[in-house]
């Protein structure tokens, strides 16, 4: 452990993740903005098409923060998952020319999206703020979701990135899968408008669906259907977390199984 | 592991899957997987090495191109993993496999320097530290706010290798990093390597030149198709590898290393040998001979009697220190046919200017292709002087 966080490994992370930082709107006009702006937009449109034209939400309080909540850690998963993904590949030519520990690179890949995460709640709290939601001592609840989530998304880089070294499919296949975890997961639509219980359960068994919901229960609403709730603290609710640190350890090992073969296969 | 050994390298081999086709993907995969046929090759490219290198020591790895040098030092610095076999490092180990591995052509001189510097194992307070002295060093102090890839590559050069020494290991590793860069580029490495090797730092280098090998490596590890030929000393090495690059001349090298004969700078089929070789100058033996002096080279051959009455074409060839050639005097241009057992060279007046040269005889038939006796970098003498001379030799000559 002393190894892992010694000296010259902080140095390289913190080193690996400025220039990502730095290198991330490289040419861009309005440059780190985009961070804030890019979540903001995308809120702006499903506003619009789901609230608005679509009276999604009536029934719930606070909806906008509620949802711009989802789209927010739904996003960090997005963009945690796929710059994780490519990350390896991405950094080929350290690979193949010196010898650093392999898990810097996908560690710092998930700490850009952190940065990221952490502008983006900015924006939330400022939110919270305007539609006056009224904070109950739930909030202090709030870091395990965004640990949940984050976890999850490190585990699935591991796995993601050392098989795209291998199989460039991985990356059509993740995206595929995105776009229907996206609504497989209730980030548009409260959890209230599907009726059958037995998809609610199936639904919440999901560790973003987990996060995202509990995360809205601790800050907007306890209205908020959560894991907990729907399996009526039993351990059920227990399911996703486990699902989490079986992701994580078996990304990890299937991770440091093929960074042997790194150098060779990119 | 016994405590003055820095690395130890055993019975390392390395297979690669050479894939048939380009195509990496699941389905292709599957394809052969399903159908139980392999959809790569495999291609050994080390086999069996092992071998141990001490601290303080500069030692060599040569071999032709695709030998296996390259795979061999990605082993040692830890970026392919052996497929058999196992490597002991006992220090920090730094690869320089490439200059400016890392750089980013986006970012400014400044902000590659310490990226670069992290690299090494330096976090920004020591980079900071040692900030100037590496500007300074590459001679890049104007230009350092600037981005990467608005320098000349010979400026990146010069950047990369200025952080590159900084780096604090004990093991240094290093692929051709002196082929790029010009020639005070590459003094500047050999004054570098100097240093290094008088702080007692091991330093392992895979090189092409002989000329480098000779003038730092106190052992060679000769390597070819993937295996050791041999583990000796530099000058024994220079002329293993100058074999391997002649027709058939693995399977004769290979033959005489397993003989347990000395592989010297000399070979050929022996019909006529050189049985002496004396300098002399001003009517003595020596080794030194002043400028402007006479200068004699006596050369007494031996032939067997398939070769006696053979003709044969003797040449010569003087070596600086730098490894130039400055002359290569043969019979055949002087339109000499030597008969007899003894032959000499004489010059009234030696022009070379001062320094070590390094003379090189070689024995031919009457075509000059067939090898008699091929004697490499054979004697060494050297030219001194009273005066300054201008250039490799002083030509005389006369104004008006």
């Amino acid at each position: 452990m002393k190894r892992i966080f010694s000296k010259q490994n902080r140095a390289l992370l913190s080193e690996l993740v400025r220039t990502d930082f730095k290198l991330r709107y490289q040419g861009s006009a309005l440059g780190y903005a985009w961070s804030l702006l890019r979540p903001l937009l995308l809120f702006i449109i499903l506003y619009i098409v789901f609230v608005k034209f679509l009276k999604i939400g009536d029934d719930v309080p606070h909806y906008p923060v509620y949802l711009l909540l989802g789209i927010v850690m739904w996003n960090f998963f997005l963009e945690l998952t796929m710059q994780g993904l490519g990350s390896v590949v991405g950094r080929g030519d350290l690979i193949r020319k010196i010898s650093i520990p392999r898990w810097i690179i996908v560690v710092s890949s998930s700490i850009g999206a952190l940065i990221n995460l952490g502008l983006n709640l900015i924006v939330i709290a400022i939110f919270t703020a305007l539609n006056h939601v009224s904070i109950s001592s739930s909030i202090f609840l709030i870091p395990i979701p965004f640990i949940e989530a984050y976890t999850f998304g490190l585990g699935l880089s591991l796995f993601l990135s050392a098989a795209f070294v291998k199989y460039r499919d991985v990356s059509y296949i993740w995206e595929v899968v995105l776009q229907a975890g996206f609504y497989a997961t209730p980030i548009l639509y409260p959890l209230s408008r599907i009726t059958n219980i037995t998809v609610q359960k199936l639904i919440l068994l999901n560790p973003m669906a987990q996060a995202i919901q509990n995360a809205r229960y601790d800050l907007v609403t306890h209205q908020t259907i959560t894991t907990h709730k729907i399996f009526h603290g039993g351990w059920h609710a227990f399911i996703p977390y486990v699902v989490v640190l079986v992701v994580l350890i078996g990304g990890a090992a299937y991770y440091r199984n093929q960074s042997r073969f790194f150098a060779e296969n990119i | 592991m016994s405590e003055d050994i820095a690395i130890k390298v055993e019975g390392v081999s390395k297979e690669f899957k050479l894939p048939y086709d380009k195509a990496t993907s699941l389905k292709s995969s599957l394809i052969n997987f399903v159908r139980h046929k392999r959809d790569y090759e495999l291609s050994k490219a080390l086999d069996d090495i092992s071998f141990e290198v001490k601290k303080g020591e500069f030692f060599g790895i040569v071999g032709r191109n695709g030998g296996g040098k390259s795979t061999l030092l990605k082993v040692i610095s830890g970026i392919y993993t052996p497929t058999k076999g196992s490597v002991h490092v006992n220090g920090k180990l730094t690869p320089f496999i490439e200059l400016g591995v890392g750089f980013n052509p986006e970012l400014s001189g400044r902000e590659n320097v310490y990226l670069n510097g992290a690299l090494l194992g330096f976090n920004r307070a020591e980079m900071s530290v040692m900030y100037k002295d590496i500007v300074s060093f590459a001679e890049l102090e104007k230009f350092m706010d600037q981005k990467l890839k608005n320098y000349s590559s010979g400026m990146q050069v010069r950047l990369a290798f200025s952080i590159a020494i900084r780096a604090k290991s004990d093991i240094l590793v290093m692929d051709e990093v002196l082929a790029v860069g010009d020639a005070s580029f590459q003094k500047k490495c050999f004054d570098v390597f100097r240093r290094l090797k008088k702080e007692g730092r091991t330093i392992i280098l895979v090189t092409h030149d002989m000329g480098n090998v000779e003038r730092f490596c106190e052992r060679v590890l000769v390597i070819d198709q993937g295996k050791t030929l041999s583990i000796t000393n530099p000058a024994e090495a220079s002329s293993i590898y100058s074999r391997l690059n002649v027709e058939n001349g693995l399977e004769s090298v290979r033959e005489d290393i397993a003989n347990n004969k000395v592989v010297k700078h000399r070979y050929g089929d022996g019909g006529v040998t050189v049985e002496s070789v004396k300098l002399t100058s001003e009517g003595k033996e020596t080794d030194v001979i002043s400028f402007g002096k006479s200068f004699h080279i006596e050369i007494n051959l031996k032939r067997d009697k398939q070769h006696h009455k053979s003709p044969i074409v003797c040449g010569l060839a003087f070596h600086n220190e730098d490894d130039v050639k400055v002359a290569g005097p043969n019979t055949q241009q002087s339109k000499v046919d030597p008969l007899s057992n003894k032959l000499t060279f004489s010059v009234d007046s030696l022009i070379f200017g001062p320094g070590e040269y390094q003379l090189t005889l070689a024995i031919f038939d009457e075509g000059g292709i067939n090898a008699y006796d091929f004697l490499e970098r054979w004697v060494t003498f050297s030219v001194i002087t009273d005066h300054a001379v201008n250039g490799l030799v002083d030509m005389g000559g006369s104004w008006k």
